[in-house]
């Protein structure tokens, strides 16, 4: 029941959205819609939802997890929309950098595509089967397209082309995996067996290695475009920086945890069949190039929703290399995607506000924010802080488990060269934001409004951030636990 | 059966030119003309041979041995050359590689006696020629490669021999890939459309006819008796290649590919009515398409 | 059964090749569709006439494949003058090269990822990394939107022809919601397309530059 709803609420409100003509109607649409479905989630720690459709449908702690991180951000992100859909004009608006006219999308079609975006993603949570979990991840990529090409110029055009076209190529390297799998159980018997991951587990003594290790690798090329490790990453940095600021938030920090549940999904399959090495070592490696690609790309950027975007490509590299090194820092991964999740969407919330108030997105031409902006300012450090690990935040926290868990797993030199990117990344993006915010404010002097539903959203995340750094509640240290033990016991 | 091969090129000897012929009947069928009689082919060969021609002074022996090298070599050829079931006179390992060359040798000749008459003209025709041949010598090296895989032996004549039935029927997939590069081979070969047209005699369109400009004469006939062998020699690699051996009794399977080969020139004759000519410079597209399926039936032949 | 689906498998090569060397716009949305009839012909070839379903999914997939997909593609540019494309970024001569390696490397695989229980060593893993491959290539060497628009076609067909041939027996709704995946997917590209076109006044991806970043 619990889990029907979940899936029937954002989808019959993203279908109302294309139909209810008023603006002030499907603003409160979103904003119900949103609230139930966390409302609906939160339950759902409680009583345990039972699975539907056989075994299709199966929401474990695992998926409960992210499905909590991605709901709250989903409403944050509606609350911040009432106040964001209401200052975007419908008629014609000039560009920042280029001064000429655009327009906007219909607001029912931005409404209706974000719920059923939502749906998408819970889908692709609310599953242990791996044909749905496809259909789930390929439906996100579909439905958030549109969202990206809110903005209607070339640009934006050109981003929401390159994130079309290769994220569908990953998925469709993603459906080869599936395939692959599925041959490697019955590729000795000719039997073929259910696709869920409880029946892989089952039969793991008896699957083909050459298969599965094949399977594994289209798997993670394929999901891991839509998770944004490099070198696959490309669509990233172009999504995120012409899409709009509550879309972005939705993107890094909702819908890149999704991709990365599709392969967290698998670990046990290998662990069962004993290919746990192998796996392991595939994701040390990918998650270290990700980081690495993000610090070469962060030194000299001069856009800060950019700076952002690589940024989401560091995390999830270091996502990766937790999981990849197991044990402690696989704990410290699963509490690292709460962390980024929440840090990255109180960023791309404020960088909204950023745009609007200087109307650029060049580091180059924000100056002075303290005067202008103060309390935007005052987050945007923070929030830098935040995501750039240090302390007293939770992302400091999280990334400092992780180290531990390298050095007790005896991987010095990957500690090694994380510590070092890190530091990379921290330098480059200290001296955008300072740059940001001190300094003269070189225009109209004058200090800007600041509604508060623009930094509610933000406001809460940092707070939330810096309890968390300080002291880890039991309740997130038992959703923590759970879901790191389904991933796998490495 | 030593017989039934002297018969075989005893036959591509005499019915060549019936080859050409029926692909000019075919063609003005299409066209709605009535066309030239079915032995006009041996009506000029005739007439060729019975006038005298006339020589250019910048020429040199090159000139007349052009048409003549170009016969024998295909004369040759044909004694390696199996037909079905009919084995080649000559079989041994590596056949194929001198069948190849032969056939090279002749189109040597023939260029080189274009360059010699100084015409730049000619020279063109014979630049295209080579370029040309590069490709059809990959594509004919590659299809055979990929026979040879499947029948288990290097030698023409056991490329053909050698296939039952059951094999055939078992790897339709080669064999039919394999018999669609040597088609384009033939049609390239044979300067048919879609490579080139045998009717204009316009620079825009000439590989082939643009070489054999200045020949007059016995030596054209000798050239007009080469392309007829030439058609019945790369029409015998396509049907081996595509045809099953089919028919127990040795001389209904004879006379039934004998019909075959005029099959296949009616289907020539077709083909050339319904495309239209390449671009030159799409002809390479085509021939490293052809190429590219051949790498493909060598592949399927080797699993 | 088993000679026609390898049969069947080897078109689907020839036609991978042949869209490789193509320039003309509607020969290339031809032979994509094409592909789909071959799918659905290799569909009712492996998995047997007999049932209703097969015949339906069989149908579905020719329907969609062959016919709705060309249609949406067709109307997308069809404000465009576009005949064929011209100067792709790499020429045809070497995307002819280009399959023939590619066909070897996928050979190559294939003999590396064995079948056991196919009686007959069956061409569907070559012939699916095969096709992929040139899939990919289209994407990447292509300029015109729509020619990678059908690159990621060809890359899809790959896949699904691999599972048709090889893999596991779906469930209905399953075949169909990856059948609905993939008809939402073209169709948005058709849209993106026609916007494209829109927006630059052609669909010439090489002129989309103006997001970039130097390290």
């Amino acid at each position: 029941m619990i889990l029907l709803s979940l899936l029937a609420v954002p989808l019959a409100g993203g279908v109302a959205a294309f139909v209810v003509r008023s603006d002030a109607w499907r603003r409160r649409l979103l904003a119900c819609a949103a609230i139930l479905h966390t409302a609906l989630t939160l339950a759902a720690w409680r009583i345990v939802p039972a699975p539907v459709l056989g075994e299709w449908l199966v929401l474990d702690r695992l998926g409960l997890f992210f499905l909590t991180i991605t709901s709250l951000l989903f409403l944050a992100c509606a609350v911040y929309g009432l106040h964001y859909l209401r200052t975007e004009s419908a008629g014609r608006q000039e560009d920042a950098e280029e001064s000429f006219l655009f327009v906007n999308a219909p607001e029912a079609r931005f409404t209706g595509c974000l719920l059923l975006f939502l749906a998408a993603m819970t889908l692709v949570l609310a599953t242990r089967h791996l044909a749905i979990l496809w259909i789930g991840i390929e439906a996100t990529t579909l439905a958030s397209a549109p969202l990206i090409y809110f903005h209607r110029h070339h640009r934006s055009l050109e981003a929401t082309w390159k994130y079309l076209l290769i994220c569908s190529v990953g998925i469709a390297l993603a459906l080869l995996g599936i395939f692959f799998l599925a041959l490697s159980a019955s590729v000795e018997s000719g039997a073929s067996i259910p696709l869920t991951v409880d029946h892989f587990v089952g039969h793991a003594a008896s699957l083909n290695g050459r298969w599965m290790k094949a399977a594994f690798l289209c798997f993670l090329v394929g999901y891991g475009t839509k998770m944004g490790l490099a070198p696959m990453h490309t669509w990233l940095p172009d999504a995120h920086s012409e899409a709009p600021s509550m879309v972005s938030a939705l993107l890094s920090g909702a819908l890149l945890n999704c991709a990365m549940v599709g392969i967290l999904r698998l670990l046990p399959i290998y662990d069962a069949a004993g290919y746990a090495a192998f796996c392991q070592s595939l994701l040390v490696k990918f998650g270290l190039f990700s980081m690495l690609v993000a610090a070469v790309f962060i030194i000299a950027q001069r856009d800060f929703k950019r700076m952002l975007a690589y940024s989401s490509v560091e995390h999830m590299g270091i996502l990766a290399l937790g999981i990849g090194i197991g044990g402690l820092a696989k704990w410290g991964a699963v509490l690292h995607a709460v962390n980024h999740s929440l840090a990255k969407a109180m960023m791309f919330l404020l960088a909204g506000n950023i745009l609007r108030i200087y109307k650029t997105k060049t580091i180059a031409e924000v100056k002075g924010m303290l005067r202008r902006a103060p309390v935007t300012a005052a987050l945007w450090t923070a929030g830098f802080l935040a995501i750039a690990g240090a302390p007293p935040f939770g992302i400091f926290l999280s990334e400092f488990i992780i180290l531990r868990g390298m050095f007790q797993g005896g991987h010095f030199w990957a500690g090694g060269a994380y510590l070092l990117l890190l530091s990379v990344i921290f330098v480059g993006m200290a001296g955008a934001v300072t740059s940001m915010t001190q300094g003269e404010s070189c225009c109209e002097g004058d200090r800007v409004k600041e509604p508060f539903l623009s930094f509610a959203p933000s406001l809460v995340f940092a707070v939330f951030l810096l309890i968390t750094g300080l002291w880890i509640p039991p309740f997130l240290q038992n959703a923590v636990e759970q879901a790191s033990r389904i991933v796998g016991v490495f | 059966m030593l017989l039934s091969s002297w018969l075989f090129v005893v036959c591509a000897i005499f019915l060549s030119p019936l080859f050409a012929g029926i692909i000019h009947r075919t063609k003005a069928f299409f066209a709605g003309r009535s066309g030239v009689p079915l032995l006009q082919s041996y009506y000029d060969l005739w007439k060729l041979l019975h006038k005298s021609a006339v020589i250019s002074r910048t020429t040199s022996a090159v000139f007349w041995m052009g048409p003549a090298v170009s016969l024998a070599a295909l004369l040759t050829s044909l004694l390696l050359l199996p037909f079905g079931k009919t084995p080649a006179i000559f079989s041994f390992p590596g056949s194929f590689v001198v069948f190849a060359y032969l056939l090279a040798a002749g189109r040597f000749f023939v260029m080189s006696a274009a360059l010699d008459t100084g015409s730049s003209f000619e020279g063109m025709g014979a630049s295209r020629e080579a370029q040309f041949g590069i490709f059809t010598e990959i594509a004919l090296f590659l299809a055979l490669t990929a026979v040879a895989l499947r029948s288990g032996s290097f030698s023409l004549s056991d490329m053909s021999t050698l296939v039952t039935a059951q094999e055939w029927t078992g790897n339709l997939a080669v064999y039919g890939l394999a018999g669609l590069v040597l088609f384009a081979v033939f049609l390239t070969e044979n300067a048919r459309i879609p490579v080139d047209d045998p009717n204009t005699h316009l620079e825009l369109t000439m590989i082939h006819e643009v070489m054999v400009l200045d020949h007059g004469g016995p030596d054209l006939g000798w050239i007009l008796a080469a392309d007829g062998l030439k058609l019945w020699i790369f029409g015998t690699l396509v049907l081996n290649a595509v045809l099953p051996p089919a028919l127990a009794h040795g001389g209904l399977d004879f006379l039934a590919r004998l019909a075959a080969l005029a099959v296949l020139a009616v289907v020539t004759g077709a083909v050339e009515s319904v495309m239209a000519r390449l671009r030159l410079g799409r002809i390479p597209h085509l021939l490293t398409g052809a190429v590219a399926i051949a790498v493909i039936a060598i592949g399927l032949a080797l699993r | 059964m088993d000679h026609f689906s390898d049969l069947i498998l080897v078109a689907l090569m020839l036609s991978a090749v042949a869209l490789l060397g193509t320039s003309r716009i509607a020969g290339c949305i031809r032979i994509s569709a094409a592909q789909g009839g071959l799918l659905a012909l290799l569909l009712l070839c492996v998995r047997g006439t007999g049932s209703p379903y097969f015949w339906a999914l069989a149908g579905g997939i020719a329907v969609l494949k062959g016919i709705v997909f060309p249609w949406l593609l067709r109307r997308a540019i069809r404000e465009t003058d576009v005949q064929c494309e011209n100067i792709p970024s790499v020429n045809y001569l070497l995307s002819l090269g280009w399959a023939a390696v590619s066909f070897a490397v996928a050979s190559w695989i294939s003999s590396l990822l064995s079948v056991p229980f196919h009686q007959a060593a069956s061409p569907a893993v070559a012939a699916a990394v095969f096709m992929i491959f040139s899939g990919f290539f289209l994407i990447v060497a292509r300029r015109l939107a729509l020619m990678q628009v059908l690159g990621f076609v060809t890359l899809e067909n790959g896949v699904y022809a691999f599972g048709l041939a090889l893999a596991y027996d779906f469930p209905f709704l399953v075949e169909l919601g990856i059948l609905l995946d993939i008809f939402v997917a073209v169709f948005v590209m058709g849209i993106m397309v026609f916007r494209i076109h829109r927006a630059f006044d052609h669909i010439d991806t090489r002129q989309m530059t103006n997001l970039k970043d130097e390290p």
